[in-house]
């Protein structure tokens, strides 16, 4: 990869510490992806913002970053472990709380939006058409390859702080070539949010950067949100495009059998202890839909809904909480299904959701069973 | 063989070979650095002081922080060989100062688990 001279100094380490290894990261993702240069991105969103998944080391190196370091552009970041606002009610510790706090400093200091959400595309006005940024959280660069017409690869937490930390990243893959070589073909009819969420997983675990997907004419927010969220979990795959794909790509059908064994991968239990909406986090559109779809009723157990805290807010105002706070759901933002402590295997054994990848990090994180089941599902069977 | 050098370094050991990908955050100890997915054919073998040999990454973009653990709990494995790089074991490798090199199919079809080795992952050979 070739470097301008200012790069090479600072990868020299001539800008200091900070500035090194965040060339030394961009060399190496840029080697990795054969990339010929650096260009500048627009936007940054980090992952590893959460306690439970980065730990003491993943803390101890952010306070440490923080003393020097400041973001060049845009940088917004994924969910943390709990709700600060609502500590009581739960198990956390103090040792998390204070660790977690302390991971909180660290990002606020070098300079991020503290956003603590897996869906910036839905609470942050979005670029033009065509902009560079770098997306660590795989949901949302599938959605901005995919919806947002923006251009990024499918970063890793240190790709993307690089890329924050510079304003840079090589220029490869999905920067550049983004054209399908697989078609998925959808064989399944009348499909709800769970089948798209499945069908995300099956891509993602066959296709390679990008694919296509025939046989789906239009999806709503919440299917589209399920898609991305279960390809972003099961492979590499970080773009999607609705048609028929070229006729020299590879075709592959994903019909009734291919979903019922993902489903069989997923979905294990027949039942719940307790209710979670939202992996991806809730935006407003959903939160409108659930408290319509709740009036009325209330839940027979626990439900945990996840949203950021700014359509938290906006919810609010528009009296969309309140509906839901009367049917019984524990409204918690800053935090996600995926890889919160707030769900334990010492309290629940099993969770309904109707989230592909919030059944993925329930099972093989939170050590629990899933019981997979779609929104109407949920609310025609687990409700008065 | 001359593999593609992601990451610089030299180092020594012994091979630890798996066939199957790694999901850095979901299936690696990272104080240990024990596998502990038992799904995985590596389960309860630890990645500490090895020549880790695997296709490539899976799973979650925090991966990374997985890799850099490992390094900063003296788990991490002396190097990795991998046929696919993703950005995840790329971008951790770097951060943690893991030698890294990428093989083609005919070089990991060669690289023979529990072999002791020398990679110098400057010029890229393995002796």
């Amino acid at each position: 990869m070739e470097l301008t001279k200012e790069e090479e100094l600072a990868l020299k380490g001539e800008y200091g510490e900070t500035l090194e290894t965040a060339y030394r990261i961009l060399v190496a993702t840029g080697e990795a992806t054969n990339a010929e240069k650096l260009v500048p991105i627009k936007w940054a969103h980090l992952s590893g913002a959460n306690y439970n998944t980065i730990g003491d080391a993943g803390e101890e190196f952010l306070s440490k970053l923080s003393q020097s370091a400041k973001v060049k552009v845009m940088t917004t970041v994924n969910p943390i472990g709990f709700d600060f606002e609502k500590i009581s009610g739960y198990k956390i510790s103090d040792e998390f709380i204070k660790k977690q706090q302390s991971i909180v400093q660290s990002y606020q200091k070098i300079g991020i939006t503290p956003s603590f959400s897996c869906i910036p595309y839905e609470i942050f006005d979005l670029p033009q058409k065509g902009t560079q940024v770098s997306f660590a959280e795989s949901n949302a660069a599938i959605y901005a390859n995919s919806i947002a017409n923006l251009k990024t690869n499918k970063e890793s937490s240190f790709s993307a702080l690089a890329s924050a930390l510079t304003g840079k990243s090589p220029y490869s893959d999905l920067r550049i070539n983004d054209k399908p070589n697989l078609t998925i073909r959808m064989k399944l009819e009348r499909p709800d949010e769970m089948t798209f969420g499945m069908l995300g997983y099956f891509a993602g675990k066959i296709a390679d950067n990008s694919v296509s997907i025939s046989g789906v004419s239009e999806m709503d927010k919440r299917s589209c949100k399920s898609l991305c969220g279960g390809m972003g979990t099961s492979g590499r795959c970080g773009k999607f495009v609705l048609g028929e794909g070229t006729s020299d790509s590879e075709k592959v059908d994903f019909d009734k059998k291919e979903m019922q064994k993902i489903y069989d991968e997923l979905n294990t239990s027949d039942r719940g202890d307790l209710i979670t909406l939202g992996s991806p986090q809730l935006g407003l559109e959903e939160m409108s839909s659930l408290s319509s779809m709740l009036k009325g009723r209330s839940f027979k157990k626990r439900c945990m809904v996840f949203c950021p805290r700014a359509v938290q807010e906006q919810a609010r105002k528009l009296g969309y909480t309140n509906g839901l706070e009367h049917a019984g759901c524990e409204i918690l933002s800053d935090c996600c299904t995926c890889l919160t402590p707030l769900i334990g295997k010492d309290d629940v054994d099993s969770v309904t959701t109707n989230s592909i990848k919030g059944a993925y990090y329930l099972r093989n994180s939170n050590g629990v069973s899933v019981n997979l089941k779609s929104l109407p599902q949920i609310i025609k069977d687990e409700t008065k | 063989m001359t593999l593609k050098v992601i990451v610089k370094g030299k180092t020594q050991g012994k091979i630890l070979k798996t066939n199957m990908p790694i999901n850095f955050l979901g299936s690696v100890d990272k104080k240990t650095g024990i596998i502990n997915d038992n799904r995985h054919d590596l389960t309860g073998k630890s990645l500490k002081d090895t020549i880790l040999v695997f296709p490539h990454g899976v799973g979650s973009s925090v991966g990374a922080y997985t890799i850099y653990s490992l390094k900063s709990n003296n788990s991490a494995p002396l190097a990795m060989i991998c046929k696919k790089v993703d950005l995840t074991v790329a971008s951790g490798c770097a951060l943690a100062n893991i030698p890294l090199v990428i093989a083609t199919e005919q070089e990991y079809d060669q690289l023979e688990d529990g072999k002791q080795v020398t990679l110098d992952a400057e010029s890229g050979k393995i002796l």
